[in-house]
Order: C-alpha cells, then structure tokens, then sequence
C-alpha cells in the first residue's frame, strides 16, 4: 500500500509520524510505504508569528528541520507537487518524478492574501509571514501614540488571532507606559466581538474594561492610504494611525490550478475527511472547505482520526471512526493571562475566565508543540 | 442574467460560524450568484439577513426543516 502524503506542516507531519508508528511492521515488510512531499525542508510554527510581533518570541525559534520531526520510516523530498494526476493515482512534482498512490493526503495549507484589498498591502501591518511579523514589531517599537484599528479579514486562519492580538497589543503599549496615548479600536466581520457567542459575550465586557472600542459588521473595502481611512462593505469608515490586519487566506494555487477546489479549498466530507467524490484521497488542515476553524488543533485532530483509519485500511481494509469537528483553541487574553475553547460540529465550547495557568501552558506548549509534531503528545 | 447556484453546508459551524461562511462565499461569487447557506444555528435567520440588507445584497428565502436553516441569498453588487 503506498501511502502519499502532499504538505509537511503541521496536518502532513503529525499524521505521517502517527502512521508509521501504527504501520511500523508493516514498513519493515514492506506491505507499506509512506512518503512525504513537501516544499521546504523546513518546518515553521506559525502559532508564534504572534508573539514575535510583540517582540516576545524570536523568529529563530519558530523552526526545525523537517527531517528531524519526521519517524525514520517516512520517505521524505523537498519536491512539491505540481500536477494531480487523480484518474491515474498519481502526483508529479517540480523534479518531474511522478509517484504513484493507493492513498493521497493533501495538506498544503492556506497562504494569507493581503491584495484582495486595494490599500491594504501598502498601509497595514500584519503577522502572518516572519517577514511582516518582524516589520510589525519595529513599527510597534517605534509608535508614539495615535489611533490603532485592528480590521479582519474573511475567511482567515487562527479564529483567535484578532482577539489575541488585540489584548497583547493592549498589554504592550501599556507595558511601555503609552497606553493613554493609544486608542485601540476593533472592528469585525460579524454581528459581535467574535464569530464563537460564549467567546463573544466574555471578550466584550473585557474589551469595555480595557477600554478597547469595537465596532462589528465590519468586512474592509478599501484603505485610503494617504487619508489613512478604512472603509467598509458595510459602508461606514474609520481613521487609523496604525492599521493592522488580520489578513484572508486562500488554499494553495497549485490546488486551484488544478482543479481541485475553488480558492484552493478542496471539497471534503466533514466525518470521513476524503475529498468528494474521491475515496482514496484525504484532506486535511487548512486547505479542506468544511466549515469549521482553521488552526493547528484542527489539523491536529483530522490527522489522528486519518492515522487511525488509514492504518485500518492498511491492516483490515476498513476506516474505524468518524472526525467529529474537535478545534482545541487557547486564547490569550493578554501577555499573562489565557483562557481556551473546545467545541465540535454538535457542542459549542464554553470559555472560563482567563487564568495565568492556561497562559503558562500555552507557553510551554509553544515548546512542546515540537513533541507534538512528533507524534508524542 | 442567471448566475450559478452554490450551497454552502455550514450546519455544524460555531466558528468561523453560518454568516463568516457566507461573507466568504460571498466574495468568491460573481454578482446574480445564488448562494443557499444551511445553517443549524437559529441564529443564523436574524443574523443573515442584517448582514444582507446592510451591505445591499438580496435575501431570496428563508425556510427552516428538522432544524436546519436554508437561507437563499443572491449576490447583487
Ligand atoms: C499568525 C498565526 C497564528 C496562529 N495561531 C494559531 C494558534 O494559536 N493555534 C492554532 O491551533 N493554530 C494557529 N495558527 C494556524 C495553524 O498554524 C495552521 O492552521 C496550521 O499550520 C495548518 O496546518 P496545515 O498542515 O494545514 O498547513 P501548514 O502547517 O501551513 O503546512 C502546509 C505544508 O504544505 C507544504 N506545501 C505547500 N505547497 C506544497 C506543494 N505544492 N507540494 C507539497 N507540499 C506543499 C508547505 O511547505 C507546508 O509544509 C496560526 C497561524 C498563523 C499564521
């Protein structure tokens, strides 16, 4: 049985190294292969993109070399795929190798997308690359006081990144003695604070306390650069001094190219997680289209729902379980405080008041997330 | 002009949730695009609908069966 995984970020990585520990006999005999097909041969912890640009986690702590995450039975090239050959079970990469499959997983995650937005690229800061992580620290470091908007855009990858970024940038500038001279304003897409109710109704009473001013139904148009106006669909505006963007994404090109998904996400059964109509290939982590969060968490728990039933299908011919929809989800609620929600397609979460405990386990797991990705947590 | 009809299966969502899926279909569509968002949030049948009329977009129906929401809306600009 040759198991092809596309993508070794987080999705890819935990469910290769769960599969060769539940196959590793049958690695050995050769009755399984499992190989990986990346397009780095480094692997980042995009999670911390957050904490460096509040100055608090080094870019060169975000990494690891893919190969040393990786079970010694996984066969792994730094060869992305460029073409899906899926009416052939084959996948062919920049090298021109074509590897043939009995099981595909594609895992390529999600890219954040700031030129959907005219203005948008040119006049706000962002996190999602080390590159702007970085940008947006200096600037942090250099702002002297003034009006900060916080605007989101849809869809977008980590559902608590706005709320976090916000309460860390609270903490920041009040770290650094400036918090009068800021005024710090939300804005988001939907009817309240966030997309989660439990998770709205704790943040407003907590945005009011800080004195963070919000404003919801809010999805950017356009940034007015030499104004320095954002503008909504919605049709209201708002002033900035300093704008900084949670920016949308969109899956891979390589998967709109071909055909695979509109904007790169793929249509996925939400319980078994195979791509429509196709049941020997799987998706999993950002680049699926179901309707739930994109995070770490949910990658993390496709991944062992496809490591148990991949495995199974290897040893009995049959999947054993169904993904429920579990998103695990810390939220920071500041530099010193955290609180998580936890929820699934039938259950919605229900946040607790933050504590400086659930903030210390998310730092420790900003290390541990490396055992993770071992398969080991 | 007809434009093409797409459903979008959020039952289930409590994040990013019915209405964030559809803001995102939304912007993915052409304008005369149908977009059927179902939805097993009740919420979602006050919710959509103030988003619609805000930014200017159609609402086509509404109906609720064994406690799935159907909200029809049609992309106009
Ligand atoms: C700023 C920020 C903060 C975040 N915070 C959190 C958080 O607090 N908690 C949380 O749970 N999640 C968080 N996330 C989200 C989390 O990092 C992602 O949801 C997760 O990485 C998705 O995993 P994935 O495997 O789908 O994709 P990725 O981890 O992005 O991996 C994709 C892989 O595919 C490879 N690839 C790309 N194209 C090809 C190709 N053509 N062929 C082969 N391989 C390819 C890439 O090299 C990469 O290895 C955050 C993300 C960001 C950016």
């Amino acid at each position: 049985m040759k198991i092809v995984i596309v993508g070794g970020g987080m999705g890819g990585t935990i469910l290769g190294n769960n599969l060769a520990r539940r196959l590793h006999r049958e690695l050995k005999t050769g009755k399984a292969r499992i190989t990986m097909l990346s397009a780095s041969d480094k692997h980042m912890y995009q999670p911390g993109l957050l904490y460096v640009a509040v100055g608090s986690m080094m870019p060169d702590e975000l990494y690891r070399d893919q190969a040393s995450l990786l079970e010694p039975g996984i066969g792994f090239h730094v060869d992305p795929v460029e073409t899906f050959m899926l009416d052939k079970r084959q996948v062919k990469t920049k090298s021109g190798a074509v590897h043939d499959y009995d099981i595909l997983v594609i895992a390529t995650g999600s890219r954040a997308i700031m030129q959907g937005i005219p203005g948008l690229a040119e006049n706000a800061e962002t996190f999602y690359t080390e590159e702007t992580a970085v940008k947006m620290l200096k600037r942090l470091r250099e702002f002297q006081g003034g009006r900060v908007v916080i605007t989101v855009g849809v869809p977008h990858k980590c559902p608590m990144a706005p709320l976090e970024i916000t309460f860390m940038l609270h903490d920041f500038f009040k770290e650094r003695g400036m918090r009068d001279k800021v005024q710090l304003h939300y804005t988001y897409p939907i009817g309240r604070v966030h997309s989660l109710e439990n998770v709205a109704k704790w943040a407003a009473p907590e945005f009011d306390r800080l004195g963070i001013t919000y404003e919801t139904l809010f999805n950017m148009k356009e940034v007015d650069g030499k104004n320095k106006v954002l503008k909504s669909e919605e049709g209201s505006s708002t002033k900035f001094d300093l704008l900084v963007a949670i920016p949308a994404h969109k899956g891979m090109e390589v998967v709109e190219k071909n055909g695979l998904g509109q904007n790169g996400w793929i249509p996925t059964n939400r319980t078994r997680l195979n791509m429509e109509g196709q049941e020997n290939v799987f998706v999993l982590g950002d680049t699926t289209n179901l309707p739930i969060s994109k995070a770490g968490s949910t990658a993390h728990f496709e991944a062992e729902t496809l490591g148990e039933n991949i495995a199974a299908m290897v040893k009995v011919g049959s999947a054993v379980r169904d993904y429920d929809g579990k998103v695990f989800c810390f939220i920071e609620a500041g530099k010193d405080r955290a609180t998580y929600a936890m929820f699934n397609y039938t259950t919605p979460p229900d946040p607790k008041e933050p504590t400086r405990a659930v903030h210390w386990f998310k730092v420790a797991y900003n290390k541990l997330y490396w055992a993770s990705a071992r398969g080991l947590l | 002009m007809m434009g093409e009809k797409r459903k979008i299966d959020a039952r289930g969502s409590f994040c990013p949730g019915p209405l964030m899926e559809l803001i995102a279909g939304m912007k993915a569509a052409n304008v005369g695009d149908e977009l059927e968002v179902l939805s097993t949030d009740k919420g979602s049948a006050a919710d959509i609908p103030e988003w619609v009329k805000k930014v200017g977009h159609e609402i086509l129906a509404t109906t609720e069966e064994n406690g799935v929401w159907h909200i029809t809306v049609r992309k106009a600009k």
